[in-house]
């Protein structure tokens, strides 16, 4: 019942990532890291078909599509109104056109609309703290919503997360499923968070964090920041680039 | 161009309420309308102390009973099933474990055109982990894994941690144990 290979069944591989450029698996001063991380080395594996193929989706095949989380409830959330977008290009530079794209984040003072957040700050009835999109066909996504607080957890005495926006993001492939947090400019918490520390290379760093941006600042409604993403990409020969 | 990918940082405990709500949570990967042998998956993560993970995420992708993809670079003569995207996703309960209903996917073609045994890919996520781990799912005494041209890249003594073994206790039952650290740690992948 097999079929013979196809001539087209060629896969073209993914760029593989940079040394420095991508958290370690383990980082123990991130706690919960200690018994979650592998202790042998990953094995290498050549790309095929199942690495470079990955779900494609539409506009109703995982939820709604929701950008706008000041605008999902009766009445509007408590906090800073902000802008948030930007694009997804892959490594190579191309927009990814429908990338699902999932957030999700505290409330203004800190706090997740999620039982297992025990963090004894107000919930607001107002704000669900989730949305969801498909990117355009240049890659550009956009959502409103408003800055969410840092927030204490226990990791270690006087924990504290810096105000962070939880993005999930499918690309092109299964191998470019790329699940991060974006961080504001200048916080005061990041020389203190392991998290954001788990990347040794500082310039690795700054890309975790957004960029104010007076363009996308809305008058008399909402700040905006700047935020693109980039997914790993295919190989390309020195003809295409 | 050349730009670097946006680093990952860890899914956090806090990502149902947006990735596995009634609506976002995928267990039904194949209604019983799609072509193929039927497999009904419990996915189970252990951390390096044993202890059962309850806040993991599993992700899984594969191609249909024919070994097609619905993917525009999959471009094999061979049609994909309306309705089957080939896609699951599900959030691991107290007991650590979670579900899926699927079917098994048919032989995809793998490096110097071997065809690569029945197998799901798989992607976990969870708090404590800075970035998702891939694996993958093999289907324990399938002839076609002795010739899989993955597994062989896998240390004989590790490749048991790859299989998937029958649940006799229910029609097409098949279970997968995922140990992220110490003995019998699951083999990962480097993609």
């Amino acid at each position: 019942m097999d079929h013979p290979i196809h001539e087209g069944s060629k896969v073209v591989p993914y760029r593989r990532n940079e040394a420095g450029s991508q958290p370690g698996s383990l980082h123990e001063p991130y706690r919960a890291s200690v018994r979650r991380a592998p202790s042998q080395p990953l094995i290498f594996l050549p790309h095929t078909l199942s690495e470079i193929t990955g779900p494609v989706f539409g506009h109703g095949e995982i939820g709604d599509p929701d950008n706008d989380l000041t605008r999902q409830r009766a009445g509007e959330p408590i906090g800073e109104r902000i802008v948030v977008t930007g694009r997804v290009l892959d490594s190579n530079g191309q927009a990814v056109p429908k990338a699902l794209i999932e957030l999700w984040q505290a409330n203004s003072a800190g706090r997740y609309a999620h039982d297992v957040d025990q963090h004894p700050a107000p919930l607001d009835p107002n704000f669900s703290g989730t949305g969801r999109t498909l990117t355009d066909e240049n890659g550009t996504y956009r959502f409103v919503t408003i800055k969410p607080g840092p927030y204490p957890w226990l990791n270690h005495y006087n924990a504290w997360r810096p105000a962070h926006i939880h993005f999930s993001v499918f690309g092109r492939a299964f191998l470019s499923r790329l699940v991060t947090q974006m961080y504001f400019p200048g916080d005061p918490l990041f020389a203190f968070d392991p998290i954001y520390q788990s990347l040794p290379d500082e310039k690795a760093r700054q890309r975790l964090i957004s960029r104010f941006d007076l363009e996308t600042t809305q008058p008399q409604f909402a700040t905006g920041y700047k935020f693109d993403i980039i997914v790993r990409g295919p190989e390309m020969t020195p003809f295409e680039t | 161009m050349n730009l670097v990918p946006t680093p990952s940082q860890t899914v956090g405990p806090f990502f149902h309420f947006c990735l596995t709500t009634d609506k976002c949570s995928v267990s039904r990967i194949a209604s019983p309308k799609v072509k193929g042998e039927r497999v009904q998956l419990t996915v189970r993560v252990v951390d390096g102390n044993g202890e059962l993970v309850p806040d993991a995420m599993i992700e899984i992708w594969q191609a249909n009973w024919q070994g097609k993809y619905n993917h525009p670079d999959d471009v094999q003569a061979k049609p994909v099933d309306p309705g089957f995207l080939g896609f699951g996703r599900m959030a691991t309960a107290a007991d650590g474990s979670c579900e899926f209903e699927t079917i098994k996917p048919g032989r995809v073609p793998g490096p110097k055109n071997v065809f690569q045994a029945p197998h799901l890919n798989l992607a976990v996520f969870g708090r404590g982990m800075l970035k998702q781990l891939y694996t993958r799912v093999y289907f324990a005494g399938d002839l076609a894994n002795q010739e899989d041209p993955i597994l062989a890249l896998v240390p004989v003594e590790r490749r048991n941690t790859l299989m998937a073994y029958p649940d006799t206790t229910r029609p097409g039952g098949w279970r997968f144990d995922l140990r992220l650290q110490g003995e019998n740690e699951t083999a990962f992948f480097d993609v």
